[in-house]
């Protein structure tokens, strides 16, 4: 989209004194870097707020009405917080549990905490869900059929708010491993040390140093996860839907699904959504700083000496084994024996015999696999490429120019990480319905809502390495006569790459398993990966979607090992 | 008072055997604490002294309950908090039961509470049984916050002292339960130079006016000898010398203790005859005649301990007036401040010399070295 040309010199002696001046390379490519992340931010959302309130008459608040003058409007606002609320308990309880383990005492199996950590990241929320269908659906779920000789047909059934619950918590756990794993090891095991020596007991420390020390680090976990539930579509769509439990992400859906659809209510719903995502931001945002009271400075890193649980050791083993079991094992088992089966059907010796890869070879013969599997690869490194290149630049103006304005850019980069996807990709169908350009329909469409919702962790990442690399470096060669073009391209950039390409990378993995943007966006011809499965899912080809599946994972699993290696920050690190 | 017997601790060298060739892992433990024994009297400040890794953190764990030996006893006050004596029930007193008062090295201020609220924590978790009101919870919190100078500070947020104010912060919190063994973790390596060595004093002044018997860990070999009793120097796991501060820096009985106590010169030599206490060695620069209590043979091999300041640097020669008198050529010097050094080149090696600032010497110039018998060590060849 953007190549950073330099200026034709046959042009530039005809510019006037000024313009030459102010028409370098330079300022060329900072306009137009800050012109496409404020386009990419703010013109959703701008057509967003004008699709709800404006029709054909001038301003209306019909949508409003018609989105929330339904009577069934409360029982979704209540589904929608106790779902976020829920899975946000759930994770939390789970994944600080496990990160205190992990960072605090003896555990074993520290191995499979490692393994546990980067799930989210290989299995999507999509195959996650369905995974869990062929668990635990009353019907057909594998456990139900398990345990049905002791507890009667039907125990476990994952189509309630409290399946949404588990699977949508469960999936979320690692997220929170990670982050309270980050905060139990910034914080000085002596400060717990300190009041047993004092003669608190373990439940004492743990109620009246080790919580109220990582309060903000809980609150801000709990935020997120609220959010990110809010935001998820994969769970309510598959689970909630077949009950008629709707929380809002599934109430947009099922309205524009709905014929005729009606784009203002949609709208009403993604503004809510968007309010309530926002708030749970702000606050969390509000911790962050607030939380700064709280830094101890010591002098040197802390030495881990990790508690003994002593009898405890092979209980709190065991617990970690169901979970892993439960959260990577399980699902993937289900997965791939689903992927082998001609039917799928409870595990028999029958079931065990008819086992074939017939669902692999399909895969090549179904023109919409090799086509989702091009276009998903393609909108990966599409959108990871021009991400990184667009924020390569972005980050330098935040961090390193004195530009006035730049915090706008560093603002506007980070909006769509507010925007659930849903919400982004209605936004942006609001505005490529009335855009001239032919973008809607085509896989363009698909491009800019992956680089739109893609932006902030390019951010993150560019960012990051760009405080690592020291302004003398960049200054020594401006001393040494390079033109601000030649210092990017040749000390900068070079220096940057490390940090770009796990961006990249980590942008090529998440864009691998988006949905919710996309299922509002595609059109026949430009499926993607995650909107084959979920259609495939709606036509009940169990056995072909799990073999995609499983195609899907290992894909992942090889793109993240990849990033893994070049040192990106995915998952937990051991040591 | 605090009786230390046999204290071993190892550490699982699961990983270490990972990355070594050690066959079992038996051979892969590493020997964090091999076999330690000390007493510390009633009242006496204790030092482990030692380089990073010697040990003396772990001993010091050890005896506060945060971290489990393998075996060996450890009593305070003739209770027995750690024991797996043969024969006996193995006993382990858990940290939060031993009642002992503990500052770390980062001090371990709880930043989420008040200066009153973090000295008033440990009267606060007392056992249900010797529970204390809160009024005397107030009255005995202030009084140590008075004793430390902290009383103004009370209601202060414990993160926004200084540097100092967390050091005697800590020491208020260890105190307040009135402990019968304070155990100090390198309380002041996280101090800049010049606070460190006033708060040494005050340290110094607290325990003795308390009379509260402590165990001090440090690296840092001034400290010790300013603060301490009795020193116990440790290397690898175990302690190499024991006893008052003058001893180990006047008598240290291996090289390792005479580098690791203050600077030294060594000179290697040879046992060539012995009168009583007075030995005569032979080094490469020259003969030198000392005095030592150590019963070694004619024909061992030794190292003389020479110290910088206790070698005298004169232009002028007493030959024969006294003992150990070698020339020399002044290669350097450095002025000090309060002291003054030269380096002196002798034949085959270099000889640090310390003395009053007043003395200097021009480079180049040939001189005299004296050394009394007295002040020279003879340290056993490791």
């Amino acid at each position: 989209m953007i190549t950073a040309s330099p200026t034709v010199p046959a042009r530039e002696r005809a510019m006037p004194g000024w313009l030459r001046r102010v028409a370098t390379p330079k300022t060329l490519i900072i306009v137009v870097v800050a012109g496409l992340i404020g386009y990419l931010a703010l013109v959703p959302l701008y057509y967003l707020i004008w699709g709800t309130f404006f029709d054909a008459n001038g301003f209306t608040m019909g949508g409003f009405a018609r989105a929330y003058g339904d009577p069934r409007v409360g029982g979704m606002i209540g589904n929608s917080l106790w779902f976020a609320i829920g899975a946000a308990v759930l994770s939390l309880a789970v994944g600080t549990a496990l990160a205190y383990l992990n960072v605090r005492t003896d555990v074993p199996f520290k191995g499979l905490f490692f393994a546990a950590s980067i799930i989210p990241l290989i299995i999507p929320g999509i195959l996650y869900t369905i995974s869990w269908i062929f668990l635990a659906s009353p019907d057909i779920g594998l456990l139900n059929k398990l345990i049905e000789p002791v507890l009667g047909p039907g125990f476990f059934d994952v189509f309630t708010v409290w399946g949404m619950v588990w699977v949508e918590g469960l999936h979320l756990s690692p997220i929170v491993f990670l982050l309270m794993v980050a905060a139990f090891r910034s914080m000085d095991p002596s400060l717990e040390e300190s009041a047993l020596m004092s003669g608190a007991s373990r439940w004492q420390v743990f109620r009246r140093i080790t919580v109220p020390l990582t309060r903000p680090a809980i609150v801000a976990a709990v935020l997120i996860m609220v959010v990110r539930s809010l935001e998820s579509f994969e769970v309510p769509a598959l689970l909630g839907l077949q009950n008629g439990i709707y929380v809002f992400t599934s109430r947009i859906y099922f309205v524009l699904r709905s014929y005729p659809p009606d784009l203002a209510a949609a709208g009403a719903l993604a503004v809510g959504l968007l309010v309530l995502a926002v708030i749970g931001v702000a606050i969390s945002n509000l911790v962050g700083r607030s939380s700064k009271n709280y830094q101890t400075v010591t002098g040197k890193g802390f030495r881990p000496r990790p508690m003994e649980l002593g009898k405890w050791r092979p209980v709190m083993g065991g617990a970690i084994v169901v979970y892993f079991f439960l959260t990577v094992v399980g699902p993937l088992l289900v997965l791939l024996y689903t992927s082998l089966l001609k039917f799928y059907q409870a595990p028999s010796t029958e079931a065990f015999a008819s086992m074939s890869l017939d669902n692999y070879s399909e895969l090549f013969h179904i023109s919409d696999a090799t086509t989702a599997l091009k276009n998903s690869l393609l909108l990966g490194v599409g959108s990871a490429t021009l991400v990184m290149a667009l924020m390569a630049v972005g980050a330098w103006m935040v961090v390193r120019s004195r530009i006035p304005g730049r915090q706008l850019v560093d603002y506007f980069s980070f909006t769509p990480l507010v925007v659930p996807g849903l919400v982004l990709g209605l936004a942006l169908s609001f505005v490529y319905l009335r855009s001239p350009v032919p973008i809607y329909g085509t896989i363009f469409i698909l491009l800019i809502a992956y680089c739109t919702r893609y932006m902030p962790y390019g951010m993150r990442y560019a960012v990051t390495s760009m405080h690592q690399i020291s302004s003398e470096l960049e200054e020594s060669a401006q001393v040494s006569g390079a033109s601000w073009w030649q210092t990017f391209r040749r000390v900068l950039l070079p220096l940057l790459s490390p940090g770009l390409l796990a961006g990249w990378i980590y942008i090529l993995v998440v864009s691998f398993r988006e949905l919710s943007s996309s299922i509002l966006l595609y059109s026949p011809g430009n499926e993607v990966l995650s909107i084959l499965i979920f259609e495939q899912y709606e036509n009940g080809q169990f056995t072909v979607l799990a073999a995609l599946g499983v195609v899907m994972v290992l894909t992942l699993a090889v793109l993240v090992v990849i990033a893994y290696k070049l040192g990106a920050k995915v998952g937990l690190r051991q040591d | 008072m605090l009786r230390i017997n046999n204290l071993v601790k190892t550490f699982d060298g699961e990983r270490r055997r990972r990355h070594s060739h050690a066959a079992t892992p038996e051979e892969a433990r590493v020997f964090a604490v091999n076999d330690v024994s000390f007493n510390v009297e009633n009242g006496q400040l204790f030092t482990l002294l030692g380089p990073s890794g010697c040990g003396k953190t772990t001993t010091l764990r050890s005896i506060a309950g945060l971290e489990r030996p393998d075996s060996g006893t450890i009593e305070v006050g003739g209770r027995v908090l750690f024991s797996t004596n043969e024969g006996k029930k193995p006993v382990n007193v858990p940290a939060n039961e031993r009642g002992l008062g503990m500052v770390f090295q980062s001090y371990a201020i709880w930043p989420h509470m008040s200066v009153f609220d973090n000295v008033a924590f440990p009267l606060q978790v007392k056992k249900r049984g010797d529970r204390v009101s809160r009024k005397e919870i107030s009255e005995r919190v202030m009084r140590v916050l008075e004793t430390m100078e902290l009383a103004n500070f009370a209601d202060r947020q414990a993160t926004k002292l200084s540097g100092g104010q967390q050091q005697r912060l800590a020491l208020a919190r260890a105190l307040v339960i009135e402990p019968p063994l304070l155990l100090l973790d390198e309380p002041l390596s996280n101090l800049d130079a010049k606070l460190r060595e006033s708060l040494r004093y005050e340290l110094k002044r607290v325990q003795r006016e308390l009379g509260i018997t402590s165990v001090y860990v440090t690296h840092d070999q001034v400290e010790a000898l300013a603060l301490s009793n009795s020193i116990a120097v440790m290397r690898n796991g175990n302690v190499v010398q024991l006893g008052r501060p003058r001893e180990i820096y006047e008598n240290p009985n291996c090289r390792f203790v005479a580098e690791f106590i203050g600077t030294s010169n060594f000179l290697s030599g040879n046992v060539v005859s012995k009168d009583g206490d007075r030995y005569t060695v032979n080094t490469v620069d020259g003969q030198l005649v000392l005095d030592s209590a150590a019963t070694l043979p004619i024909g061992t091999d030794v190292i003389v301990s020479v110290r910088p300041e206790a070698v005298e640097v004169s232009t002028t020669s007493r030959a024969g007036e006294v003992p150990n008198e070698w020339k020399g050529t002044v290669l350097t010097r450095a002025y000090l401040g309060d002291s003054l050094d030269h380096v002196v080149g002798l034949g085959k090696h270099e000889l640090r010399t310390r003395g009053n600032p007043s003395t200097s010497i021009e480079p180049g110039t040939t001189v005299y070295l004296r050394m009394d018998p007295a002040k020279l060590v003879l340290v056993p060849v490791d």
